[in-house]
């Protein structure tokens, strides 16, 4: 009888799950169009899924080995099923090969079910709590059916009368089985996660993210160009079908596993963000509903349930609700630590800043301080409205070099909008000691330096952002410097991975671009810097996430530091998993409530290493942490620590130094 | 986003805008005042409003009107006008075309002439009542409207003016909207022909750039808290003040001169 029931049931679940694979694929096609190579894309998949995406997934071991044996024992199983079942080629090794797909499942699924005992707050609950449930169901009927085939049982096993109601019991465990794991797949069940998966590696809209057999995959961090040129087109994301395809594509592949949730600073401190919620409203929002099936964590304060959203409907009402609060976009501090999370490689930070682009672009609804800053940037070139001739006031007395006089240098300092903050200004004497103790040969812009547009790109004003950005690349085209050297990381992401999409036709926009701590361990490396030993009491070092996340750089910062004698106390979110400070993204302007404060949770990370001091390498990090009342830790940027040490070089060098400079001696620090 | 055409409105307001010049960089920009003044007319209930600009479409001017624009409009109207001439007769015969109910402007342009004149020579020309610095329009009911006005140290007069008026703001009206970029963008400059009337006696100004003026520094001598908040509170006044009654011409202007030079303004 199973003979006769077992291709039936197994061709109807792959018949209605392709009727369900068709209707998601047209959902997705609701977004814009967005070219992708088909094929190439397609055949990258198990590279990018074994390699890039198990890179993410192995930081938790037992996760990773429980994903390797659930779903490598599944696509194996489904495989063998379809063959051995449904076209009957029982014959040989296939059976065997079953059988062991469909065990190794299922001890795979006895740990997803331990790991669903007591599930830790940020897994999502409702339909995923039967997941191991029906892991087992497949697994084990798959496995009782495979054994007459493989002659472990009898042929003729299920027949007769007792036996005939143990086959009927066994089908129905199997079409539970089949139900989640086949037609759920393409119905939207907590499966669907691995077929839109599968195509979101296939189809990201980074590709360059992924490893190709020539390497490693680049970080690919910079946010994408709005083209400004179409008059009629709405600016920004303002609903779901305005996102591209494969972002639409990219929001189901979640699986929900909340470890975004777990990273989020905006979530911690009771701000109305959860990365998870967020791509699962995206997600209703593209099928149309309301999100009271939503089964985890909710925005901190917004119970779920109160919204609702369609394809073609707004994302954030003007009034009222619509998908999601304009509170919960503006949490965001565009940290990225829940992409650099999530196992599924979305991209939330793009999404977010698409919908706030709309928000200001077409709304202009930037919340609190937001217009004001963008107003400033648009009239003074800088953020605080201070007139643009008065940059070089903190500099008046160290005969700074300028660009405009000399026409060339190896090194153009920026200097970022911190040239008008007291505190940063400390920052930049300092740096420029160290740079003149190096004899660096270097030269700044002056009054020609304009904001480097980070904030009002991240406040999702893209015309402003461009408008800035197009007119800082043509005075950087009129010099000539071997690299940029910047103490502020979002001047450095930005210059470094933004402009270049800018450059227009002779006026290339690629810059090589270093963080100061990156080109002072340079120095040091060069021996052209000499430090007295360290003296101070314990540091630790904040990682800025547009240094480290952005850009990748972990290791000079703490090198510098080595170098100085230091041996740092980590925090135990530093390096890729740096907790951010709360400074980026334009979130201090926007200021949204929340429950805590991120840098006073982040100084309490400080404290935990029992440091005394924070050695940072951004201005806005520098400014959120000092701003921590009662804080247990001093704040130094790393170019303070360094000037502060600097001494005479020593006998042997002295007289190679001597040589090379005539320029005014090291000055003193305020 | 757009606003919705609103044909059943019941009021009609026109707004004059301004390219005004920021303070810092002097850059064109959208003006305060006027901004202000075109929020004061979208938080007025059931009206429909119409944004009206005489004046040159110079290359740095229209980004400065589209900024109105991005405060939620379709179109502006534009009345063209060469450099050197004066808007007054423009904007005057634009406004008798279609009478408003109720015309809004700033209380000066931020650059020109910048004499806070207009809306009175306005009042004049088309013989409708000026009432100067609202901090809010209340209601309008059969053709009266009630006016909030703004006094200073934050005291607020109420006034009904029938209409057609023209009315200024203050700096305590409400704070204009965000512009935005796309519907800014996208509205429309409509251009109209308009009489123009050469300014002869701004031709033969001489304009240069104003100097600081002197303040008057406040001294306090306060004994309690309360008074030092009164006069932390208080604008700067004129202690010594004088009032001259019953005097000849010659008697008074020889007093003006005297307190002249006693200031140093004079010497």
């Amino acid at each position: 009888m199973l003979d006769i029931l077992l291709p039936i049931l197994i061709f109807a679940a792959l018949g209605l799950a392709a009727i369900g694979v068709v209707r998601r694929v047209r959902l997705w096609r609701q977004g814009r169009p967005s070219p992708v190579p088909l094929v190439k894309g397609l055949a990258s998949v198990p590279r990018r899924y074994l390699v890039d995406l198990h890179h993410v997934v192995a930081r938790d071991k037992v996760m990773s080995n429980t994903h390797v044996a659930t779903a490598g024992g599944f696509v194996a199983a489904a495989v063998l099923m379809v063959l051995v079942h449904g076209l009957g080629l029982a014959e040989g090794v296939l059976g065997w090969g079953l059988l062991a797909a469909s065990a190794t499942m299922f001890v795979g699924s006895c740990f997803v079910a331990r790991r669903r005992r007591n599930p830790p707050s940020r897994l999502s609950k409702g339909p995923w709590m039967r997941l191991p449930k029906s892991l087992m169901a497949f697994s084990l009927s798959v496995f009782a059916i495979t054994l007459p085939a493989v002659g472990l049982l009898p042929d003729n096993f299920f027949e007769g009368s007792v036996s005939w109601v143990l086959a009927l019991a066994l089908s129905a465990v199997l079409v539970w089985g089949l139900g989640e794991m086949v037609f759920g797949m393409a119905w939207g069940g907590p499966m669907k996660h691995a077929f839109a998966g599968a195509l979101h590696l296939a189809f990201h809209r980074r590709a360059e993210r992924f490893s190709t057999r020539g390497g490693e995959g680049k970080r690919s961090t910079g946010l994408k160009a709005l083209n400004l040129d179409d008059q009629d087109a709405t600016l920004g994301v303002e609903k779901p079908s305005d996102f591209t395809w494969n972002q639409l594509l990219g929001f189901d592949a979640c699986v929900q596993c909340g470890r975004c949730e777990a990273m989020c600073p905006a979530f911690a401190a009771g701000q109305p963000l959860n990365p998870k919620k967020l791509i699962q409203d995206m997600v209703v929002g593209m099928a149309g509903g309301s999100d009271a099936n939503y089964a985890g964590s909710p925005y901190p304060g917004q119970p779920v349930g109160e919204h609702q959203g369609s394809p073609q409907g707004p994302i954030v009402a003007r009034e009222g609700k619509a998908l999601v609060d304009a509170e919960t976009l503006w949490s965001c501090t565009t940290c990225r630590a829940c992409v650099e999370e999530c196992p599924m490689m979305i991209e939330h930070v793009d999404a977010i800043v698409d919908m706030r682009r709309f928000l200001t672009l077409e709304h202009g609804n930037t919340p609190n301080k937001g217009a004001e800053v963008l107003d400033n940037l648009i009239a003074t070139d800088n953020p605080g409205g201070f007139a643009p001739d008065a940059r070089m006031h903190w500099a008046a007395d160290l005969e700074l070099p300028l660009m405009a006089d000399r026409g060339e240098a190896e090194v153009l300092l920026w200097l970022g909008d911190g040239a008008y903050d007291m505190r940063n200004q400390r920052t930049l004497r300092s740096l420029v000691k160290v740079l003149r103790a190096a004899d660096v040969d270097f030269a700044v812009l002056g009054n020609e330096e304009r904001d480097s547009g980070d904030v009002a790109r991240r406040l999702g004003d893209e015309a402003t952002f461009q408008s800035l950005a197009k007119r800082n690349i043509a005075t950087l085209s009129k010099y000539r410097f071997q690299r940029i050297v910047t103490c502020d990381p979002h001047s450095f992401h930005v210059l470094g991975n933004e402009y270049g999409e800018l450059g227009g036709p002779g006026m290339p926009a690629q810059y090589e671009v270093s963080h100061h701590s990156t080109y002072i361990a340079e120095l040091f490396d060069a021996g052209r810097l000499h430090v007295k030993p360290w003296k101070g009491g314990g540091v630790t070092f904040h990682d800025p996430c547009y240094l480290g996340r952005y850009n990748g750089e972990y290791e000079a910062p703490r090198s510098v530091l080595k170098a100085l004698g230091i041996e740092l106390k980590e925090m135990e979110r530093s390096g890729f998993r740096s907790r951010c400070c709360g400074g980026g993204g334009g979130a201090p302007i926007t200021d949204i409530p929340g429950e805590r404060r991120i840098p006073d949770m982040r100084m309490g990370d400080v404290g935990e290493t029992g440091a005394e001091l924070v050695a940072v390498g951004c201005p806005q990090c520098t400014a959120m942490l000092e701003g921590v009342v009662d804080a247990t830790a001093e704040v130094r940027d790393i170019a303070e620590l360094v000037a502060s040490a600097l001494t005479e070089a020593p006998e042997a060098f002295a007289g190679a130094a001597q040589q090379s400079s005539n320029r005014p001696q090291a000055v003193e620090v305020a | 986003m757009r606003p919705e055409a609103r044909v059943d409105a019941s009021l009609e307001i026109t707004v004059l805008v301004s390219v005004g010049r920021h303070p810092v960089t002097g850059r064109a920009r959208r003006a305060d005042q006027d901004a202000r003044a075109v929020e004061l007319a979208r938080g007025v209930a059931d009206a429909s409003v119409r944004l009206l600009h005489a004046g040159g479409k110079e290359a740095d001017s229209e980004p400065a009107l589209r900024g109105y624009l991005g405060m939620g409009f379709d179109a502006l109207t534009l009345v063209e006008q060469p450099e050197g001439a004066d808007a007054l007769p423009a904007l005057a015969d634009a406004l008798n075309e279609a009478p408003p109910q109720l015309v809004i402007t700033g209380e000066r342009a931020e650059q020109g002439e910048g004499s806070g004149l207009l809306p009175y020579l306005l009042a004049e020309r088309l013989g409708w009542p000026v009432v100067s610095g609202l901090a809010a329009v209340e209601s309008v009911e059969n053709g009266v409207a009630t006016l909030l006005q703004a006094l200073p140290r934050g005291q607020r007069r109420r006034l009904k003016v029938r209409l057609p008026a023209i009315v200024t703001v203050d700096g305590a009206a409400p704070a204009p909207r965000q512009s935005a970029y796309g519907p800014a963008r996208r509205g429309h400059l409509a251009a109209v022909p308009g009489s123009v009337t050469v300014d002869e006696a701004w031709a033969s100004w001489e304009t240069q750039p104003a100097r600081k003026r002197p303040k008057r520094l406040k001294i306090v001598k306060a004994a309690s808290a309360r008074d030092r908040f009164k006069a932390a509170a208080a604008k700067a006044e004129g202690g010594g003040g004088q009032v001259l009654t019953d005097v000849t011409v010659e008697e008074g202007a020889e007093a003006i001169l005297k307190l002249l030079k006693e200031e140093g303004v004079l010497r």
